[in-house]
C-alpha cells in the first residue's frame, strides 16, 4: 500500500466511475481514457511493463478511440432526459450487493497476521514473453490470430451498409 | 493491508462500477464500455495475483492477460458493429427504444 498504488488507484476508479456517470457520451469515453491509463500504470506499477504498455495501445489507443467513433457516428435525435434506465436503483442496488460481497470475501481470505513481506518486481523481460508465446503458447497465439482475423472481417460486414453494396441489394430485397 | 489486498479490493471496485454501468445506462455503447471494464478488472486480478504469488517467474498472469486483452479488443470491434448495424435500423442507441426482437 504505497502513495504510488493510492494514486493509480485513485485516477483508475475516478476515471471509471466518471465514464460510468456522465451524461455527454464522448465527456464518457474521455473519462474512460484517462481510467484506462490509470490501469497502465496500475501494470506497470506491479512489474508488467508489457502488458501495462499494451494496455496503453489497445485501450486507450484503440478501443477508446473506436468508441469515440461509435458515439460520433450515432446521434440520438432529442437528447435523451435520462441517461440511466428506470430500474437504476435496482442496477446500483444489484452492483452495490456485489462489491460488499467481493470485499467482504477478499477481506475474510487475508488473515491480519500473513503480510507478506513486499518481494522485489520479478524482472520479465520483452525477450521472455516473445519466448513463451513462440514455444508454450504458440497454439493460443495462432488461435487469437485467428479470431481477430475473424472478427476483423465480421465487423467490416456487420458494419456494412447493403444500401451501399450494389451486389448486395438484390439480396436484401 | 497487503498490497495484494489492495489490488484484489480495487479489482472488485472496478467490476462493481462496469456491472453497474452495463444495467443501468441506456445508451448501447456505454454498456459496452461498462463490459470492458469488467474485463479489465478480471485482468488486474491476473496480474496482482501473478505479482504476488508463489511463481511470478512462471509469466502465467501475464500470458492469460495479453490473451484477454486481445479478445477483449475482438469484442469491442464487433460490439460496436453489432451497435452500429443496430442504429441504422432503429436510430438510436437508447436500448429503452430498441424493444422489439423483429424489426
Amino acid at each position: 500500500m504505497t502513495a504510488t498504488f493510492l494514486i493509480l488507484a485513485a485516477i483508475t476508479v475516478a476515471g471509471t466511475a466518471a465514464a460510468m456517470g456522465l451524461r455527454n457520451a464522448v465527456h464518457c469515453v474521455l473519462a474512460l481514457t484517462a481510467g484506462f491509463a490509470g490501469l497502465a500504470g496500475l501494470y506497470l506499477y506491479l512489474g508488467a511493463q508489457f502488458v501495462g504498455f499494451t494496455q496503453i495501445m489497445v485501450y486507450v489507443g484503440a478501443v477508446a478511440i473506436l468508441a469515440v467513433f461509435a458515439v460520433m457516428m450515432t446521434h440520438n435525435p432529442g437528447e435523451p432526459e435520462e441517461i440511466f434506465s428506470r430500474f437504476w436503483v435496482w442496477g446500483a442496488v444489484i452492483a452495490g450487493a456485489v462489491f460488499l460481497t467481493l470485499a467482504r470475501a477478499i477481506r475474510l481470505a487475508f488473515a491480519p497476521a500473513d503480510a507478506t513481506p513486499a518481494t522485489p518486481a520479478p524482472s520479465t523481460t520483452v525477450q521472455q514473453i516473445g519466448d513463451a508465446l513462440m514455444h508454450r503458447y504458440v497454439l493460443p497465439l495462432e488461435i487469437i490470430g485467428l479470431l481477430l482475423t475473424a472478427a476483423l472481417i465480421g465487423a467490416v460486414i456487420i458494419a456494412m451498409d447493403p444500401k451501399d453494396d450494389p451486389t448486395l441489394e438484390e439480396d436484401a430485397e | 493491508m497487503t498490497p495484494l489486498e489492495g489490488c484484489l479490493l480495487l479489482s472488485a471496485l472496478l467490476f462493481a462500477i462496469g456491472l453497474a454501468g452495463t444495467v443501468t445506462r441506456r445508451n448501447a455503447i456505454l454498456v459496452l464500455i461498462g463490459i470492458e471494464l469488467m474485463l479489465n478488472a478480471a485482468n488486474l486480478n491476473f496480474i496482482a495475483l501473478w505479482r504476488y504469488g508463489p511463481h511470478p517467474e512462471a509469466l502465467t498472469g501475464i500470458m492469460f492477460t495479453i490473451f484477454s486483452i486481445a479478445v477483449a479488443a475482438a469484442e469491442a470491434a464487433v460490439g460496436l458493429a453489432l451497435i452500429l448495424a443496430a442504429y441504422r435500423h432503429f436510430r438510436t442507441t437508447n436500448l429503452d427504444r430498441m424493444n422489439r426482437l423483429k424489426g
